[in-house]
């Protein structure tokens, strides 16, 4: 029943955020006029602003969203670790840098970006899995030292590329731009490749739920559970790194959704996957896109960067989580 | 009839074997107590019965099958092992926990059967955790956790249970009580059930056989009346406890010499 009601109160807040974020732009349209167009109707001039140019661009923050939620969901659940996520454990900044990576080698084929990025993901997701079982167990410490020293590096690769490569030069603009986390406008052919790759994650992550609830107590109880630990940690680092590479290649770097929103959820849905996932998956887009809208506005007509916005939100949010799990802990 | 059964496993960690030319033979019906010195090899032999420790030579088998030849899910629905770690940073539910027995029975899309519910009621009410069902497991005591975790392996519906140190969180009351289901499942369900144990006394009165493994090695084997012993307690555990004989034999310190 609880469930229930958090998951229409999800997807009221998926379909709030949808209709803001279509709202939010230079010409200011009223909520009748957006709806409408939404539905098809009203002048050539708001159909074309409101189908064309914002809701693609609401739609990709939706998938960015959900995908780093869903991500991080998973990242927590294989790793034990409520503080990991595809930022901090490296994840994203391997992805970048094997985005840019493509950029600097010249290589302009259409997709070959993405799978930049999730070559650059799987080698992040590979080196943390591979820290996290140092030592014969997943530990806290070792999942963030990891993460820092894998986002250092990787940030180093990647200053050195834009820096040195004649190719990224003269697309410096656009490639900071991106790196920092903007969601730009996407043409519907990328948008239909993202929503399915994405899509495709989300679902495999759904299938993945009842052996991640078994990692609760770690990888050898979930092998007593009858859970194959190799394999399944194989499934996991994979969906994640292709759920990392699709929101990198259409967001750049994004700090914050994939940490906080699994966490937030779990007072409301429990910790069970099979509610996790798809709680993440629409919270996150929800999130997103409010925050897109967001960076949108606040320096209007010029734009921020939305990495901006969930850092400046999503930092002392996850403070606060933080102080109120402390006092839950010495109760 | 279960049999679970290792032939001269030998097996360890890195460059260190723990367990050496172990051969035992564990049956249907039996309370095994397993019991030894810190550092005795005790967790390691419950690591090989569970198939998680490969042997490095010899081998564990169930009913003739060499458990190598078995997948973790096969594993799973014949062998349920009670774990030590029991801290999640994620607040399951007690219900939840106990429901996380069920893995390897769940359907391709994960859901739970009438048989997996009732298979969850029955652990629950066996380790009287319903009134705690809904209960986040990191709001329990130490002792409610462990028999949330017993009642999770108890939801496999396994032949065989293995448990490393059962009653270590547990209050007196809950000590015997554990050990005493533990007995009943073995008489009454015909279970293979090996426990280690720290409390040679509990050991003795409620276990239908005792293994005592010191140095890595099986040194004796058999009912507690015959095994527990002042030569026994002063040879492996080094200690100088007083044994009076009796069925079952009760283990008490010497203090000041006497």
């Amino acid at each position: 029943m609880r469930t229930a009601v958090v998951f229409g109160v999800l997807l009221c807040c998926v379909a709030v955020s949808v209709i803001v974020g279509a709202l939010v732009g230079a010409v200011p349209l009223g909520p009748g006029e957006v709806l409408g167009a939404i539905g098809g109707h009203g002048d050539p001039g708001t159909l074309a602003i409101v189908r064309d140019l914002r809701l693609p661009r609401v739609v990709g923050a939706a998938l960015i969203g959900g995908a780093l939620a869903v991500a991080g969901t998973l990242l927590q659940g294989l790793l034990r670790n409520p503080l990991a996520d595809p930022y901090v454990t490296g994840t994203s900044a391997g992805a970048s840098l094997g985005a840019v990576a493509t950029i600097a080698i010249g290589a302009t084929a259409p997709f070959v970006l993405p799978f930049g990025a999730f070559a650059g993901a799987i080698l992040a997701v590979a080196v943390t899995w591979r820290l996290a079982a140092l030592g014969g167990r997943t530990t806290v410490l070792t999942v963030l030292l990891g993460g820092v020293v894998l986002s250092s590096f990787a940030g180093a690769l990647l200053t050195f590329l834009i820096v040195a490569s004649d190719r990224v030069v003269p697309r410096l603009r656009a490639v900071i731009g991106w790196l920092l986390g903007g969601v730009s406008v996407l043409d519907s052919s990328e948008l239909l490749v993202a929503g399915l790759v994405i899509g495709a994650g989300a679902v495999v992550a759904i299938a993945l739920a009842p052996r991640l609830d078994a990692f609760a107590f770690g990888e050898e109880t979930a092998a007593t559970l009858g859970v194959d630990v190799d394999r399944t940690a194989t499934v996991v680092l994979v969906t994640t790194a292709v759920l990392t590479a699709a929101a990198v290649a259409l967001g750049g770097v994004i700090g914050f959704v994939g940490l906080v929103v699994p966490h937030a959820l779990r007072p409301l849905v429990g910790a069970l996957h099979r509610r996790l996932v798809p709680a993440a998956f629409l919270a996150g887009a929800a999130t997103l896109v409010l925050a897109d809208a967001g960076a949108r506005s606040v320096l209007a007509p010029s734009e921020l960067p939305v990495g901006v916005i969930t850092g400046a939100v999503g930092g002392p949010f996850f403070l606060a989580l933080l102080l109120r799990e402390q006092r839950r802990m010495r109760v | 009839m279960t049999s679970l059964a290792t032939r001269s496993v030998t097996a360890g960690y890195g460059d260190r074997v723990a367990l050496r030319d172990a051969d035992l033979e564990l049956r249907s019906g039996e309370l095994v107590a397993v019991v030894g010195p810190n550092g005795a090899g005790k967790s390691t032999l419950i690591r090989v019965l569970a198939g998680l420790l490969r042997p490095r030579s010899g081998a564990v088998s169930l009913d003739g099958i060499d458990l190598r030849g078995l997948d973790r899910g096969q594993i799973a629905r014949r062998i349920a092992v009670v774990p030590q770690v029991f801290d999640t940073l994620f607040p399951f539910s007690v219900r939840e926990v106990v429901g996380l027995g069920r893995t390897a029975r769940l359907g391709i899309l994960g859901r739970a059967s009438a048989a997996d519910r009732a298979a969850v009621a029955r652990a629950m009410r066996e380790l009287d955790l319903d009134s705690l069902g809904t209960r986040p497991i990191d709001a329990l005591s130490g002792g409610e956790r462990q028999r949330a975790l017993l009642a999770m392996a108890l939801a496999q519906e396994s032949d065989v249970l293995l448990l490393d140190e059962p009653t270590a969180h547990l209050d007196p009351a809950h000590q015997l009580a554990t050990l005493d289901l533990l007995r009943r499942l073995a008489a009454e369900r015909g279970l293979v059930v090996v426990a280690v144990l720290h409390d040679l006394n509990l050991a003795s009165a409620l276990a239908s056989r005792v293994v005592v493994v010191a140095g890595g090695r099986v040194v004796s084997d058999g009912p507690p009346a015959r095994i527990v012993n002042e030569e026994l307690v002063r040879s492996v555990f080094g200690a100088r406890l007083a044994v009076l004989p009796g069925d079952p034999p009760f283990v008490l310190p010497r203090v000041g010499g006497r």
